[in-house]
């Protein structure tokens, strides 16, 4: 941990997002570590998705985002990915309202591996057990593969949804507000998936709990308005240790 | 009391309550009137034709002989399989063509193509849908079958091919709005959440968009079937309208169809030729309706499989 700590696996460099005149993110500049969790707390329209879109470069698929600067992954600007596809299988993306695909869920959780190009029976049905267990979801599923996957309840659908992002075996982790519409017990049962996931990928966690951004993120940003005001020691933000005085007036729940 | 007299003011009948009654009946009268219409057509056509067909019309000979005579004296014929045979050629012939050009064209509107370029296709699309079906049969007949001719070296440019080409063309506009209906009814956050994984536009479009929207792209394509079994004017223009039960595409045709159009105003009516026409049209109608539940079954045997 110590040794990685200080590699950087996302560089953010004078990034700003637009939607035709309207400005979502203006100048962030921060960096994200290798094998951390970054929190990104901050009220609405903040600017904390289309952050997250701009990474993986979704703004491509959206009319009217333009994005300007600079996301480094691996040291490599985004934008200079000759092959996107690529880029994103590298990529997770778990999104605020869980998207179960149109089939069944073990085509659900099969699907990346098989874009991989992984093709035995043997082989994919291991990733689909591996991923499944470690999305919390393994014991509920088990005996009902081959139904759909969208008649999973909210809760289960949002981890088929992680279960899907793990199969990827992505080195980034995105994840948006991934417990809106999960309940807190398995919010906190997949909390704690994260944890042991960070051992393996870095994970980027925005969060409009900021209660949630203090129990899993070594370091967070605070997004205001389309500015980031600070990124700072989670713990030390927490205890009041910011430099801006509204990050602390934001986290003592005083606006937002 | 007070309470009473309150409780008597509150439960009274006023504007919306009446307006909420006028609305339903109206509209169950529209409902119900669309029920009543499609049972008096069926009726009708039944009334003049279901009794020919249980006492005088030979269903072995109909079905097996192409010889349509039906106004031979002293002794008629009524042979249907050329006829049959020239629907479903011309028909069969025409889905070829019509399922991969509007396929294409609606997954093109709907997954490629923006802006302009997407508004201005849908217009397009939509206004050959409004080409009415007797300029479809003249470009049958002064275009096409010169062009077959030239083309292929032939005698005769009015047959399977051409009437096949004419009425793919034709269905190919409905079945591309049909069917680019369909494929915006799937969720973009389908299409995001593929996408975000790394699945490249066609991984998206091929594995999740088309599954997804087959129940609608299985109508679209039925709706096309149905609509070359039904049209008359172009392919009575375009197939050369001879009775014959075509080997080839090159080979002249004649429909259900297009038989009762250019033979039912000639007819007594009461007349067995008459009664048979209406055999014919029952036919069509039995074929529509096994068309339809067949999609229907289709359709939720696909849906139960999923689930």
């Amino acid at each position: 941990m110590v040794s990685t700590a200080s590699r950087i696996k996302l560089s953010v460099k004078d990034l700003s997002i637009r939607y035709g005149s309207t400005v979502a993110l203006e100048g962030a500049s921060f960096d994200v570590r290798d094998n951390e969790i970054f929190g990104i707390i901050g009220p609405a329209n903040s600017g904390k998705t289309s952050f997250i879109r701009a990474i993986n470069r979704m703004d491509e698929m959206t009319p009217g985002m333009e994005v300007r600067g600079d996301i480094e992954f691996n040291g490599k600007s985004v934008t200079d990915w000759r092959n996107l596809y690529a880029l994103r299988s590298r990529i997770g993306v778990v999104f605020p309202l869980p998207v179960g695909l149109p089939m069944s869920i073990y085509e659900n959780v099969a699907f990346a591996a098989k874009l991989r190009g992984v093709k035995g029976k043997a082989d994919l049905d291991e990733v689909v057990e591996r991923c499944l267990t470690r999305a919390a979801l393994w014991d509920e599923v088990k005996d009902r593969l081959d139904s759909l996957g969208s008649l999973l309840s909210g809760g289960q659908q949002q981890r088929l949804t992680i279960a899907r992002a793990l199969s990827q075996e992505p080195e980034l982790l995105l994840l948006d507000e991934f417990s809106i519409a999960v309940d807190p017990v398995t919010t906190m049962r997949i909390e704690e998936v994260l944890k042991e996931l960070k051992q393996e990928m870095t994970i980027v966690l925005v969060t409009n709990l900021t209660q949630q951004a203090q129990r899993l993120a070594d370091r967070t940003a605070f997004f205001l308005e389309g500015k980031v005001v600070e990124v700072g020691d989670t713990r030390a933000l927490f205890k009041g240790q910011t430099k801006d005085p509204r990050t602390t007036h934001y986290i003592e729940g005083r606006f937002g | 009391m007070s309470a009473p007299q309150s409780d008597r003011l509150d439960d009274r009948i006023d504007a919306a309550w009446i307006w909420d009654r006028i609305a339903r009946a109206v509209i169950f009268i529209g409902g119900i009137s669309a029920i009543v219409f499609v049972v008096a057509i069926f009726v009708f056509v039944a009334k003049e034709g279901l009794a020919f067909i249980f006492e005088k019309l030979d269903l072995g000979f109909f079905f097996t002989s192409p010889e349509w005579r039906p106004a031979q004296e002293p002794k008629p014929e009524f042979g249907g399989l050329a006829l049959i045979a020239g629907t479903a050629s011309v028909t069969g012939l025409a889905m070829l063509i019509a399922v991969p050009f509007s396929l294409g064209v609606a997954i093109y509107i709907g997954e490629f193509a923006t802006g302009k370029v997407r508004e201005t296709l849908k217009i397009l699309v939509e206004l050959l849908a409004a080409i009415p079906s007797v300029v479809w049969g003249f470009i049958g007949l002064t275009i096409l079958n010169p062009l077959i001719i030239d083309v292929f070296d032939v005698p005769v440019g009015l047959t399977v091919l051409n009437a096949g080409i004419i009425l793919g063309l034709m269905a190919a506009p409905i079945m591309t709005t049909i069917a680019e209906d369909a494929l915006k009814a799937v969720p973009d956050t389908y299409r995001e959440a593929a996408e975000a994984m790394g699945a490249t536009r066609w991984q998206v479009i091929r594995q999740v968009v088309l599954p997804s929207a087959s129940k609608g792209l299985v109508a679209a394509i039925l709706l096309g079937v149905g609509r070359g079994f039904g049209e008359t004017m172009a392919v009575l223009m375009a197939s050369g309208h001879s009775i014959n039960i075509p080997t080839s595409p090159f080979d002249s045709a004649r429909a259900l169809t297009a038989t009762i159009a250019a033979e039912l105003g000639d007819t007594a009516k009461g007349s067995d030729h008459y009664k048979a026409l209406f055999s014919l049209g029952i036919l069509l109608f039995l074929v529509t309706f096994v068309i339809n539940l067949l999609a229907d079954v289709l359709v939720r045997k696909g849906a139960s499989d999923r689930s």
